[in-house]
């Protein structure tokens, strides 16, 4: 049984493609596509490893990643921050939130697998 | 009245235009040819009483020749003066005119930079601002990087993936299709708003100050609007080309509109003969046409200015007593940006909604001198009851002669160019003092 990850993004396309990736490398995947209800969904899925999107319909990536980090069961679960502003101050606002790392999009297949490897404990 | 050490300089500009001899002139106003020679170089101050004599004899507006032309230069090159980097040397700010004088050209050229300066500054302070908090700008960056992603992922998992099945191939080429007609249609309207942006949003003023170039180029009288049945207001913004830009085109609509009001309530015949008659006092002109003041001001700033002689200033500002709208008069400086004198009645109404407040203040500096300032604050509940309360403060600003009395309010355009060092409203250095 392998290790389980959640994508918490709201374009079908890309949770398609990092669904396909993850899945042939052993990954259980689940997804889900809206801000709202995020912190539920994780709960329900109990991922090893999260990615999220920071722009999301109905609630920010960083306010779902602020919320994790204050509750004590969700607090060090590993964090993987997909952006499309590839902007410092995002980058910045993302350490300051608690994400392990940090991707712009668009991002490389190769570059996103090995650090959900990583942040995973497979690598 | 105020004016220039270059008064003499107008002087000698405006008899040699004419022809006239220095001695013809010299005889015509009844002084010595030695002495207009020396008040032509600039070497004496010419009297009140004998520069309207030497207007007349040149058939020329004292005040133009007291105040010139370059009252726009001489408020560039202060800007330039104040904007000096502290390690930098400073300017001789106390000799700007002797540097016009000498210099015209090079003074000409800097006070031309700094107005593009200023513009640039403008521009910059624009976009980084679209920058951080465009929404439209925002949603098209993501989602022409989201639509890249998709392409770029997908596509490398088709040239990666050699056992791909072909279900997943069939899937991935279609996604790709749809991700890549997403983007060129994403990449066309980013572009297409940069360049309207370009062009317009982000040029060289801002919408207000659009709106007052068209103003100023009708001399802020809009004659069609004067009529027994003026027009509608879309109608005279119509084909305007100072009002570049929706936002300015917006402001100058809602302008056109309350114009029309105020000139349907105070028309412009009966409006004259209640001046005639009572001179122009707000207070009275108000009770005569049953109308609050800040329509009495707005009419008094709307007169054509060949009527009155020195047009009417009239400055509005917000609650944040940002300046809303600004009509200016000569010598009455008007910031063009930042905040203004908070000396000015129309900052004092601010804490005194609904009493009129009057004073004579004098403006300091080169083209200061003396002024009536009447102000009003209006409160307004545009969303009723429960809605917030909106104020909007006026002040007519109307010449007042005569010279300085004790009881005058001593006021300045900015802080930051205004000499009046001891001032108990300071909230910034002045570069003038720092200068001294």
């Amino acid at each position: 049984m392998g290790k389980r990850v959640l994508l918490i993004e709201d374009e079908p396309n890309i949770i398609e493609a990092i669904g396909f990736i993850l899945a042939r490398d052993g990954w259980q995947v689940a997804s889900h596509s809206e801000g709202t209800a995020a912190i539920e969904a994780i709960r329900r899925e109990a991922p090893d490893v999260v990615i999220l999107d920071v722009m999301l319909p109905g609630r920010s990536g960083f306010d779902i990643l602020n919320e994790m980090r204050a509750d004590t069961g969700l607090a060090h679960l590993p964090v993987l921050m997909l952006t499309a502003k590839g902007q410092v101050k995002e980058r910045e606002a993302a350490e300051r939130a608690g994400a392990d790392r940090f991707m712009t999009k668009p991002f490389s297949n190769a570059e996103m697998l090995a650090s959900v490897r990583e942040l995973g404990g497979v690598a | 009245m105020p004016r220039s050490a270059l008064t003499g300089t107008r002087i000698r500009e405006r008899r040699t235009a004419l022809g006239l001899k220095q001695a013809e002139l010299a005889r015509t106003v009844g002084i010595s040819p030695a002495y207009l020679n020396l008040i032509e170089h600039n070497r004496r101050k010419v009297s009140e009483a004998l520069l309207t004599t030497l207007a007349e004899a040149l058939a020329a507006d004292p005040e133009a020749l007291a105040e010139g032309a370059e009252s726009a230069l001489f408020e560039g090159l202060r800007e330039a003066a104040a904007g000096a980097a502290a390690a930098e040397t400073p300017p001789e700010a106390d000799r700007i005119e002797e540097f016009v004088g000498r210099f015209p050209g090079w003074a000409a050229l800097l006070g031309a930079r700094q107005a593009r300066l200023a513009q640039l500054e403008r521009t910059v302070e624009t976009l980084s601002d679209r920058m951080a908090h465009d929404p439209h700008l925002s949603d098209s960056l993501h989602e022409v990087l989201s639509a890249a992603a998709s392409v770029r992922s997908t596509a490398a998992i088709l040239a990666e993936t050699e056992d791909i099945e072909p279900a997943w191939r069939a899937r991935f080429h279609a996604n790709i299709h749809a991700d890549s007609e997403r983007l060129a249609e994403a990449a066309e309207a980013l572009v297409a708003y940069l360049d309207a942006s370009a062009e317009g949003e982000t040029g060289l003023s801002s919408p207000q100050e659009e709106l007052e170039a068209w103003l100023a180029a009708k001399g802020f009288h809009l004659a069609a609007l004067e009529r027994a049945n003026p027009p509608d207001p879309e109608t005279v913004i119509a084909g305007a080309p100072e009002l570049a830009t929706t936002a300015a085109r917006k402001l100058a609509l809602a302008f056109a509109a309350r114009y029309r009001a105020d000139a349907h309530a105070l028309p412009l015949e009966p409006f004259r003969a209640a001046l005639a008659e009572h001179g122009p006092d707000p207070a009275r002109l108000a009770q005569v046409f049953g109308t609050d003041l800040p329509v009495v001001f707005r009419r008094l700033a709307a007169l054509p200015v060949e009527e009155g002689g020195r047009p009417a200033g009239l400055v509005a500002c917000d609650g944040a007593g940002a300046i809303t709208f600004r009509r200016p008069t000569p010598g009455f400086a008007l910031p063009r940006f930042g905040a203004a004198c908070p000396l000015w009645p129309l900052y004092q109404a601010l804490s005194r909604p609904m009493a009129p407040l009057r004073a004579v203040v004098e403006m300091a500096g080169r083209g200061g001198g003396r002024y009536l300032a009447y102000a009003f604050c209006q409160p307004s509940h545009p969303q009723g009851f429960d809605g917030p309360q909106v104020v909007q403060a006026w002040m007519l600003v109307l010449p007042e002669p005569g010279p300085a009395q004790p009881g005058d309010l001593a006021v300045g355009s900015s802080c930051r160019v205004c000499p009046r060092e001891a001032c108990a409203a300071r909230r910034e250095p002045s570069f003038l003092a720092a200068s001294d």
